[in-house]
């Protein structure tokens, strides 16, 4: 583990014991140098001393050559176990006198060296002048002290330092560990923090805050900002919760629409085949029947007209006007019900030129009447061709019937904007019709009008209605009686 | 000139009675052999049991739709599908004019379709046309012998 790796307590402590450990490290080694040489300073100084006063001493021994007298003198060293040789050199550097006295001739310089106090080879020797008060030189003194004194107090010092060291290092272990947590607390409660909320995802975690440092800052900041996250995490999370329960009812409701849907989808279905069917047959069998009327009335009018009175051939014409009749309503009806049947096929229609084919159609079928008619150019729409024919055929076809009696018959064939889009009208200045019953106008079998007046069997109009519906349209219309009527439809 | 004969092919004797007197005000007096449903018309036309067809085909069909058993359109699928048959003269006479029949009736190969009028006086001069067309203006196609 790298020391980037350390827990920050192991770095905090780590920092303090070495940094404290240095301190101490350097100020003992400064002591105990200090303390070296100092030490040496006195013991060569106490030497220096002891060896002047012993020179003193020594001036009348040397000056009368009486050497056991110079070496009673030298023998008082034995005080002083340090030191280890002493000798007595006369003017001609000859050795005079030795301490101790079974010294070993090679142990002392055999000449006196210069004069001073040194370190030399473990010891500490000097050669001191030895003179007369006049200054005349007699001789000189040489004394050589071991280190051991030195050595003693300077392994003495280095204990107590290693001690002082040991002690002083401990307590700064000690005293870190508990002023590390100052610093380290905060910073691991905000990383125990952190964890929690980045393992368990629960922003609702907040770190104790234990001071007003920057630290207490840090706590602070980290603290608003998981309540910021908590607060987004919380409406992010009421929000997908609502948009999931939006979803939910929305599917549901769409699901129960659909159902709702494909049900009234196999409804229709169903009511169309049956539509379908009842269709068919009404137009194969229910006029079947009619033709026999018809036809045995006519067989009857033209074989038996002799035995049949005016009163009886009368009852038979107007039983096969009737049958007739009743002929043309069934082929109404069908043709309403076919618009409803029919597949539509959208495609452009242009209902201007399908309003001149119309209006060319029932002037060749009318030859002698002269209606005016007043047909825009250009009018175009999607729609089914063949369904949208039919229901203009039945609109112009009804402006060409209740214009009939007009003087200055008019069919207009138009648009106008109708709630920003458009409508298209048909207009006529025909009978007419009383705006109380606009309602009835569209219904099936409806008619304003009676037969005599005007022929029809009031399915045309409900036919137009069902055309403009399956387009998605619708229609209605304007009018007064002998006014006119105006029929808008849009597409 | 042998105008040849009619087939009618309808299960209403109203209408037989009335498509009858209506050929004949118009002297259209060719035999008309009248069959009531698709079976019988489809066992005339091409034999059955054993029983071979006609010697002679008639110069034209005219069939009714709605029919027992089999119907017209199953008839004319019939009529159509054998080589003795297949350039027979066939027209639908019927009393609906619905879209899918007509469209039906003449992929199937019907010569014309014609529907039958409520009103008597319509009713007798489609029949006098359709006579009159048929049998005498119309040159039907050489009548295959091959069975």
């Amino acid at each position: 583990m790298s020391l980037r790796d350390w827990p920050i307590r192991q770095k905090l402590t780590a920092m303090l014991v070495l940094s404290s450990g240095l301190v101490l490290l350097l100020t003992s080694a400064a002591l105990v140098g200090y303390q070296y040489w100092s030490f040496r300073q006195t013991m060569r100084s106490t030497l220096s001393v002891r060896g002047s006063i012993l020179a003193t001493n020594s001036t009348a021994s040397l000056a009368f050559a009486n050497d056991a007298d110079a070496r009673e003198l030298l023998s008082a060293l034995r005080a002083d176990p340090h030191i280890v040789a002493a000798a007595l050199y006369d003017r001609n550097g000859r050795l005079f006198a030795t301490y101790p006295g079974d010294l070993p001739g090679g142990a002392l310089p055999a000449a006196p060296g210069p004069d001073g106090y040194r370190f030399q080879r473990g010891n500490l020797i000097g050669f001191q002048p030895v003179a007369e008060a006049g200054g005349q030189r007699l001789g000189t003194l040489y004394l050589a002290s071991d280190l051991a004194a030195v050595d003693a107090t300077l392994r003495l010092s280095g204990v107590i330092a290693v001690a002082v060291l040991t002690v002083a290092l401990l307590a700064a272990y000690l005293l870190s560990r508990v002023l590390q947590g100052a610093i380290s607390q905060p910073v691991l409660m905000l990383a125990e923090t952190a964890r929690a909320v980045s393992d368990r995802r629960d922003y609702s975690v907040r770190a104790a805050k234990l001071g007003e440092d920057e630290l207490g800052v840090l706590t602070d900041a980290f603290n608003h900002m998981l309540s910021r996250i908590e607060a987004q995490d919380r409406a992010l999370r009421e929000s997908k919760e609502g948009l999931e329960q939006r979803v939910a009812e929305r599917t549901h409701e769409l699901e129960e629409r659909n159902e709702a849907l494909r049900h009234n989808a196999a409804q229709l279905l169903a009511a169309n085949t049956e539509l379908d069917a009842f269709a068919y047959s009404v137009s194969h069998d229910l006029r079947a029947p009619l033709r026999s009327i018809d036809g045995f009335s006519q067989v009857l009018l033209e074989d038996y007209a002799a035995q049949l009175d005016e009163a009886g051939r009368d009852s038979l014409r107007r039983v096969r006007a009737a049958t007739q009749r009743m002929g043309t309503l069934i082929d109404d009806l069908l043709k309403l019900a076919r618009v409803t049947r029919v597949e539509m096929r959208t495609e452009f229609v242009d209902l201007s030129v399908m309003a001149r084919e119309i209006a060319a159609e029932l002037q060749r079928a009318t030859p002698d009447r002269q209606v005016e008619f007043a047909i825009a150019q250009g009018l175009e729409a999607r729609g089914d061709a063949r369904l949208l024919r039919v229901a203009l055929e039945n609109l112009l076809g009804n402006s060409w019937k209740y214009t009939a009696k007009r003087t200055k018959p008019k069919i207009e064939f138009g648009s106008i904007e109708e709630n920003g889009g458009r409508a298209f009208l048909v207009r006529d200045n025909g009978a007419g019709f009383d705006m109380r019953y606009a309602d009835k106008l569209f219904g099936v079998f409806q008619r304003l009008h009676s037969v005599s007046e005007f022929e029809g069997t009031g399915v045309g109009l409900a036919t137009v209605r069902r055309i403009i519906t399956r387009h998605g349209g619708r229609i209605w219309a304007e009018g007064a009686v002998d006014q006119g009527a105006t029929f808008y439809f849009t597409l | 000139m042998n105008p040849g004969k009619i087939l009618l092919v309808e299960d209403n004797p109203d209408d037989v009675a009335l498509t009858m007197r209506a050929l004949k005000s118009h002297n259209i007096t060719n035999d008309v052999i009248v069959v009531e449903d698709g079976v019988q018309a489809v066992e005339y036309l091409l034999g059955a049991k054993g029983r071979p067809g006609p010697d002679e085909l008639p110069a034209v069909v005219l069939l009714d739709l709605k029919l027992p058993r089999l119907d017209g359109l199953q008839v004319l699928e019939r009529i159509r599908a054998d080589e003795r048959t297949r350039l027979l003269p066939v027209v639908i006479l019927t009393s609906s004019d619905e879209e899918r029949d007509i469209v039906k009736g003449y992929r199937l190969g019907a010569n014309s379709y014609v529907r039958k009028p409520v009103d008597f006086m319509e009713f007798t001069e489609a029949a006098k046309q359709l006579g009159l067309y048929w049998l005498l203006m119309n040159r039907a196609p050489p009548v295959s012998r091959t069975p």
